[in-house]
C-alpha cells in the first residue's frame, strides 16, 4: 500500500497517516458525491491512500475529524445548514465544493428570484411546518473555499483530479476555458455555426468534454460560467438563433443561478 | 420487559441511504409508541419553480430531483407532458428509452445491493470495508454497476443526468454499430449479474413480512419500466381476502391519469416529505411490489435463477413479502435489466428521426415509470403556448414513508418482545437495515405535493 505523506506532517520521525477526507452534503441531487462511488476504477485505490472518515452515502462508521480534505456538495437553504457549515470549516484543512449546488446555488437558487413563503405555500399543505431560507447560497457566501469545482454533476476524471493533486500538495489541473475549446478539441462541429442550434458554450466552462454539441444539442450551462464572459458579443448571437428575453433569462437561471456573472446578465435581460 | 421506563432513541444521521434522514423512536415500558423516520433534506421547491417554464425544460431541470435515478425524473417528466400534448412515443424511440432506463436500473440497483445493502448482512459499515473480506465480489459488483454506467453514458452523453434525452425521444440517436461494444459488455455482465443473485441468496435473511398494499406499473407481457398501468395488489388478509392468498385475481389497476384520487398525500409535521395513502391505506411501491405484479412477465431463464434464489414462482402466485430479501428480488431485476438491454440492443434498427414534434397545447398530463425505488408519478397543466403553469411530483420514498414507518414500530417491537435489553446501538442498526431495505431515496422524497389536498 502506497502511503502519501501528509505535507502538514512532514517529519520522517513521525510515522505518517492516511489523510483523511470527508463528504458532505447541503441541499443537493445527491449525484455530485455520487460521482464519487462512479469512479468504479478508481475508488479502491483512493481508499487505500485516504481515510474515507465522513461519507453518509457510503459509510455508517462516520468518525469524528478533524479532515484533511472535505469535499461539500449543495447549497446552504436553512439556518441549521448555515451553522454547519461553519463546524464543517473549522474542522477541515482543506475544503473543495463539489458541483453547482455547492458552486453557485444550484437549481434551487431560483428562489432567490422569488418569493419564498408563496413557493412553501405552493408545495406545502402546512408551510408553518418547513423552515428553510429565502435563499439558496453557495458555500463560499458562508466560508472560505480553497477550490471550487463546477458541474451539474461534476466531472469524474476532474474529481479524482482534485483528490490527487490535494493528496500531492499540488494546485488542481482544472482548467478555466470555454466549453468551445473542448468541442474544437474533440473534433465536433460547431452547432451553432453548422445548425444555428443556440448554445451556451462560449460562456460555459469547461470539463464536460463538450458533451451536448457531440449528442447534436446546445450546451445549457451546467458547468457555470467560463472565467471570462463576453455577453455583449455572445446575447446578440443567442437572439440571431431565434431566443428571445424570456428564454435567455431562463437559460441563464437553471443550475447555476445564482453564479454572479449568470446572475447578473439574467437580471439585466429581465429588466428589458 | 420488566423493567419500565420511557426512552427516546435517537439517530440523527442515517448512513448508507441516498439523501438526509433521521429517525426517531419512543419507547414506553417495552412498547414502541413512535417511529419516525424523519426526513431533514432541506425542501428545493421543485414543484414551484417549474411553473413558468417551458414544456421543453422539465426533463432536464427535475433529473436534477435525484443524482441516483435522474432517468426516471426524466422518462416520467416525458410521458406527463408528452401526454398533455397528445403524443405517444412508439417503436425504436420508445425501445431506446426503455435501453437507457435499464442502464439505470443496472447501476442502481447494483450500487445498492453492493455499496449500500450487503454490507449489513456481512457485518461491514461499508463497502469499503467489505473490500477488504469480500474483494472479488466488490470488484465484480463495481464492473456490474459500470456497465449499467456504459449504457447510460452511451445513450445519455453521462450517467449522472444525461443530456441526450428530449421530449419526442433523443437529441441524438445512435447508429446500429456504436451499440455493438455495449453489447459485448452487456454478455460479460450477464454472468456478473448471475452470480449477483447467487451471492445474495446466501445472505442470512431474518424472518420479517409485511403487510402493506403493493403498488406497481403492469404492463401485460412484459416487465414494466418506462410504461405502464398503475395496479395495487392488496395485502393478505385485508378487504375480505382470505389471510394467505395473494393472488394476481386480486389486482385492481386505475389509469394514470387518477392517480391523484386514488394516490393521496398529506404532510406530516416531522419531515419535509410528504406521506401518500393509497385509496386510504398504508402501501409500498418498488422492488418487491414490482416483483409481485410484474413477476410472472420474467423470461424463463431469469425466472429459474429467481426460484433457485428461493424466491417461489410468481407465476403460481408466490410472492415474496420479507424486505430483507428485496436484496435478492433487486439483482434478479439487475440480472432482468441486462438480458433486456441485449434483446433491445438486438432488435435495434436506428429510427428515421431522433424524436418525434411535441407541439404543445393546453392541457394537464400525466406520467408515470418504474424508478429503481419505485413508482415515480409527474403531472403538468401547459398553457397553449407550452408554460408549464402547474406540476406535481409524487416519488417513491414519499409513497413508501408510511410503511418503512409501520416496519420500524414492527421490527423494534418484535426485537423488545423477543426478550434481552437491547442496547441502542443494536436497535440503531436493526431500524437502519428495515429502512435500508427500501432503498430509500430521501433526496428525492423531500419535494412533493399533491395539490388536490389543498384543493380539499
Ligand atoms: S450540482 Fe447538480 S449534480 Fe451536483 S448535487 Fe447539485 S443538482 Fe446534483
Ligand atoms: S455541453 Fe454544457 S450543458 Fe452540456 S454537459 Fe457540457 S457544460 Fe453541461
Amino acid at each position: 500500500m502506497t502511503v502519501t505523506p501528509d505535507p502538514a506532517n512532514p517529519d520522517p520521525a513521525v510515522p505518517v497517516r492516511r489523510p483523511e477526507l470527508a463528504v458532505w452534503k447541503f441541499a443537493s441531487c445527491d449525484g455530485c458525491q455520487l460521482t464519487l462511488l462512479d469512479c468504479e476504477d478508481e475508488l479502491l485505490g483512493i481508499a487505500e491512500q485516504v481515510r474515507i472518515t465522513h461519507f453518509l452515502e457510503a459509510s455508517s462508521a462516520p468518525g469524528p475529524g478533524p479532515y484533511d480534505l472535505s469535499l461539500v456538495e449543495g447549497s446552504v437553504t436553512t439556518p441549521q445548514d448555515a451553522e454547519r457549515i461553519r463546524r464543517i470549516r473549522a474542522a477541515s484543512r482543506r475544503l473543495v465544493t463539489i458541483g453547482a449546488c455547492a458552486t453557485a446555488g444550484g437549481v434551487q437558487a431560483l428562489r432567490n428570484y422569488a418569493d419564498v413563503a408563496e413557493f412553501r405555500a405552493a408545495v406545502y399543505a402546512r408551510p408553518d411546518y418547513i423552515e428553510t431560507l429565502a435563499t439558496s447560497t453557495p458555500i463560499s457566501a458562508h466560508v472560505p473555499v480553497d477550490f471550487e469545482l463546477r458541474g451539474c454533476p461534476i466531472d469524474r476524471g476532474q474529481l479524482v483530479e482534485v483528490i490527487t493533486a490535494h493528496l500531492a500538495g499540488r494546485t488542481p489541473d482544472v482548467p478555466a476555458h470555454s466549453v468551445c475549446f473542448e468541442c474544437k478539441r474533440r473534433g465536433t462541429v460547431c452547432v451553432t455555426v453548422a445548425h444555428g442550434t443556440p448554445c451556451l458554450g462560449p460562456v460555459t466552462h469547461a470539463g464536460c468534454g463538450a458533451l451536448c454539441p457531440a449528442y447534436d444539442r446546445g450546451c445549457y450551462g451546467c458547468f457555470g460560467p467560463s472565467d471570462s464572459v463576453n455577453f455583449p458579443s455572445f446575447i446578440p448571437l443567442l437572439r440571431r438563433d431565434g431566443m428571445d428575453t424570456l428564454d435567455v433569462v431562463r437559460v441563464l437561471r437553471t443550475f447555476n443561478t445564482a453564479a454572479p456573472e449568470f446572475d447578473a446578465e439574467s437580471r439585466k435581460e429581465a429588466r428589458q | 420487559m420488566t423493567h419500565r421506563e420511557t426512552k427516546v432513541l435517537r439517530v440523527d444521521s442515517l448512513a448508507r441511504v441516498e439523501g438526509e434522514g433521521a429517525l426517531h423512536l419512543r419507547l414506553d415500558g417495552g412498547r414502541v409508541t413512535e417511529a419516525h423516520l424523519k426526513i431533514y433534506e432541506p425542501p428545493r421547491f421543485f414543484e414551484a419553480f417549474l411553473r413558468g417554464r417551458s414544456h421543453m425544460e422539465p426533463p432536464d431541470i427535475t433529473s436534477r430531483v435525484c443524482g441516483i435515478c435522474p432517468v426516471a425524473y426524466q422518462m416520467s417528466a416525458c410521458r406527463a407532458i408528452e401526454d398533455a400534448c397528445g403524443v405517444t412515443v412508439e417503436g425504436q424511440l420508445a425501445a431506446l428509452r426503455r435501453l437507457l432506463y435499464c442502464g439505470e436500473w443496472i447501476e442502481s440497483q447494483t450500487l445498492h445491493i453492493y455499496l449500500l445493502h450487503a454490507p449489513d448482512f456481512l457485518g461491514h459499515d461499508s463497502v469499503i470495508d467489505l473490500a477488504r473480506t469480500h474483494p472479488a465480489h466488490v470488484e465484480r459488483g463495481l464492473a456490474l454497476k459500470q456497465t449499467g454506467n456504459a449504457v447510460m453514458e452511451l445513450l445519455g452523453g453521462r450517467a449522472i443526468h444525461p443530456v441526450n434525452v428530449r421530449l419526442g425521444g433523443f437529441h441524438r440517436v445512435p447508429a446500429k454499430g456504436e451499440l455493438r461494444p455495449l453489447a459485448e459488455r452487456l454478455r460479460r455482465a450477464r454472468d456478473a449479474a448471475e452470480a449477483t443473485v447467487r451471492w445474495v441468496a446466501g445472505f442470512d435473511f431474518p424472518d420479517a413480512g409485511c403487510d402493506h398494499d403493493f403498488l406497481a406499473l403492469a404492463e401485460p407481457g412484459t416487465y414494466a419500466i418506462g410504461a405502464g398501468t398503475p395496479t395495487a395488489m392488496p395485502a393478505p388478509g385485508s378487504a375480505g381476502l382470505p389471510p394467505d392468498s395473494d393472488r394476481a385475481l386480486s389486482l385492481r389497476t386505475f389509469p394514470v391519469r387518477d392517480f391523484p384520487e386514488h394516490v393521496i398525500e398529506t404532510q406530516v409535521p416531522h419531515s419535509t416529505a410528504l406521506h401518500s395513502r393509497l385509496d386510504g391505506g398504508r402501501h409500498l411501491t418498488g422492488t418487491l411490489a414490482r416483483y409481485a405484479i410484474s413477476g410472472r412477465w420474467l423470461p424463463p431463464d431469469v425466472l429459474r435463477t429467481a426460484r433457485e434464489a428461493g424466491l417461489g414462482d410468481p407465476r403460481e402466485g408466490t410472492v415474496c413479502r420479507n424486505p430483507f430479501r428485496s436484496i435478492i428480488v433487486r439483482a434478479v431485476e439487475v440480472l432482468y435489466a441486462v438480458g433486456e438491454a441485449l434483446r433491445l440492443i438486438d432488435a435495434y434498427e436506428p429510427p428515421p428521426r431522433p424524436y418525434i414534434d411535441v407541439p404543445p397545447r393546453a392541457a394537464t398530463g400525466h406520467g408515470a415509470t418504474e424508478a429503481p425505488r419505485g413508482l415515480l408519478y409527474h403531472r403538468y397543466t401547459l398553457d397553449a403556448g407550452g408554460t408549464v403553469t402547474d406540476a406535481a411530483l409524487v416519488p417513491p420514498t414519499a409513497q413508501n414513508q408510511a410503511a418503512i414507518e409501520h416496519e420500524l414500530r414492527r421490527a423494534v417491537q418484535h426485537r423488545l418482545d423477543s426478550g434481552g435489553h437491547p442496547t441502542d446501538a443494536e436497535l440503531t442498526a436493526l431500524c437502519e437495515r428495515v429502512i435500508r431495505n427500501h432503498d430509500p431515496c430521501i433526496s428525492c422524497s423531500t419535494h412533493f405535493l399533491d395539490l388536490t389536498v389543498e384543493r380539499e
